[in-house]
């Protein structure tokens, strides 16, 4: 049998959907983040990204919904949700 | 499996669903397990909705939308042909609603189980079909409101059993998994796809607008299920049934009921009786305690 499909079958032409403008309300990092990353992994729209030199996450607002898990499921209270200034938004 | 060995690779993001929705982490935390090499079929259901909006997609990752009834066809196929051209390394998984497998899809899916191809099925459960406006399905629990069967009255059938339906196709892998337990179910992800056959992978996923529950609070939705005895966190290999997760503090149904506004119509005494069953099925070790 031979392989016709080279490599990973996805090259990821899409266009991107960014639905950030959905909510007017964002994450913003207040309090210490022990990096622990329960926010990045329960974030359903894949909105936030680790910042490893500075071991801490980042929060892409154009992505983000404001759904608020992140800021209910840090263990140390650290996110808290804020209304961006106005050249912030999405 | 810890956090931090994980993908960082964002394969499903930014998708139409509802803020807060379990259904769109199930999908993006299946597709950080299995990368970039593999093909996703979707039946009509929430997250083919919120993810086809030409020229736009939260895919990073080919998919196909089928038709309701097909999944588990569509599944076999490509998975045959993936074997015909020998790229069996390439993943096959299909994410279908409740009411896509327990009702419409489910001679679809138990036929792909019996053509002993390899996929993966998941069956991400919001309890009914959502995405045309919450009409109850085989997967709604007894107790709960939806549109077609509105407060006063409720759903009065418990919720089928999917877990043994698919044992009893003596599927060689199946799991429940819950989207608040995000390694438990990417751990049965990965076995899934290690598995040269058919399986099949039933993951709850609290959904907002349709159970009465404030977005943010997703997570701690699932985990009061779980931990109230309502969702059990199984395996299935090879016929023999594995807990692979036993909730280290036990809650009430009545406080999972109270959570959300679907069950708000049911009395002290029905939610007793519905507790009751749950610790008769645990007792007795059955795979889901959903209500009797
Ligand atoms: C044969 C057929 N019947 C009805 C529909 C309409 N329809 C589209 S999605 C859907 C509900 C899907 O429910 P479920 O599978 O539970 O997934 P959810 O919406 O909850 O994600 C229905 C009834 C359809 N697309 N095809
Ligand atoms: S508010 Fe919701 S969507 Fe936004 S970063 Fe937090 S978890 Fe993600
Ligand atoms: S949950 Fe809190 S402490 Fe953990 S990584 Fe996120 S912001 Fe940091
Ligand atoms: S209706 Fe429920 S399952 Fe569907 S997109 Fe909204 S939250 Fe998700």
């Amino acid at each position: 049998m031979k392989k016709s499909i080279p490599g990973p079958v996805s090259r990821a032409g899409n266009i991107p959907t960014r639905m950030g403008s959905w909510s007017t309300i964002k994450p913003v990092l207040k309090g210490k983040c022990n990096f622990c990353l329960l926010c990045w992994i329960f974030c359903p729209e894949g909105a936030i990204s680790q910042d490893e030199g500075h071991r801490q996450v980042l929060f892409n607002n154009e992505e983000c919904k404001g759904c608020g898990i992140c800021v209910r499921e840090c263990p140390t209270g650290a996110i808290e949700m804020a209304e961006p200034e106005q050249g912030e938004r999405p | 499996m810890k956090l931090k060995e994980i993908s960082r690779e964002e394969l499903f993001r930014s998708s139409y669903g509802c803020a807060g929705c379990a259904a769109v982490l199930a999908v993006r935390l299946t597709l950080k397990v299995l990368g970039r090499n593999c093909v996703c079929v979707v039946p009509a259901n929430c997250i083919s909705t919120v993810s086809c909006y030409y020229p736009q997609t939260p895919f990073f990752v080919p998919m196909t939308v089928m038709a309701f009834a097909a999944t588990g066809a569509a599944l076999s196929g490509i998975s045959a042909g993936f074997r015909r051209r020998g790229r069996e390394d390439i993943s096959v998984v299909g994410f279908s609603g409740d009411g896509g497998t327990a009702d419409i899809g489910i001679q679809s899916l138990s036929g792909a189980i019996d053509g002993g191809y390899k996929f993966i099925y998941i069956c991400y459960d919001n309890e009914a079909y959502m995405n045309t406006g919450i009409q109850r399905s085989g997967l709604t629990p007894y107790g709960a409101t939806t549109t077609t069967t509105p407060a006063p009255c409720f759903e009065t059938e418990s919720k089928k059993d999917m877990l043994r339906i698919v044992a009893a196709h003596d599927i060689p892998y199946a799991a429940t998994a819950c989207t608040s337990y995000p390694l438990d179910f990417m751990q049965k992800v990965a076995r899934a796809n290690r598995v040269n056959g058919p399986t099949y992978i039933h993951v709850l996923a609290p959904c907002p607008t349709g159970w009465g529950f404030a977005p943010d609070r997703a997570i701690e939705l699932g985990r009061m299920a779980v931990e109230s005895g309502f969702w059990r966190l199984v395996e299935l290999e090879n016929g023999k049934l594995r807990t692979t997760h036993k909730p280290s503090r036990r809650r009430s149904v009545a406080e999972y009921f109270a959570a959300q506004t679907r069950f708000r119509q049911l009395s002290p005494e029905q939610i007793e009786e519905i507790q009751r069953n749950i610790d008769r099925r645990q007792a007795a070790g059955q795979a889901f305690s959903a209500t009797g």
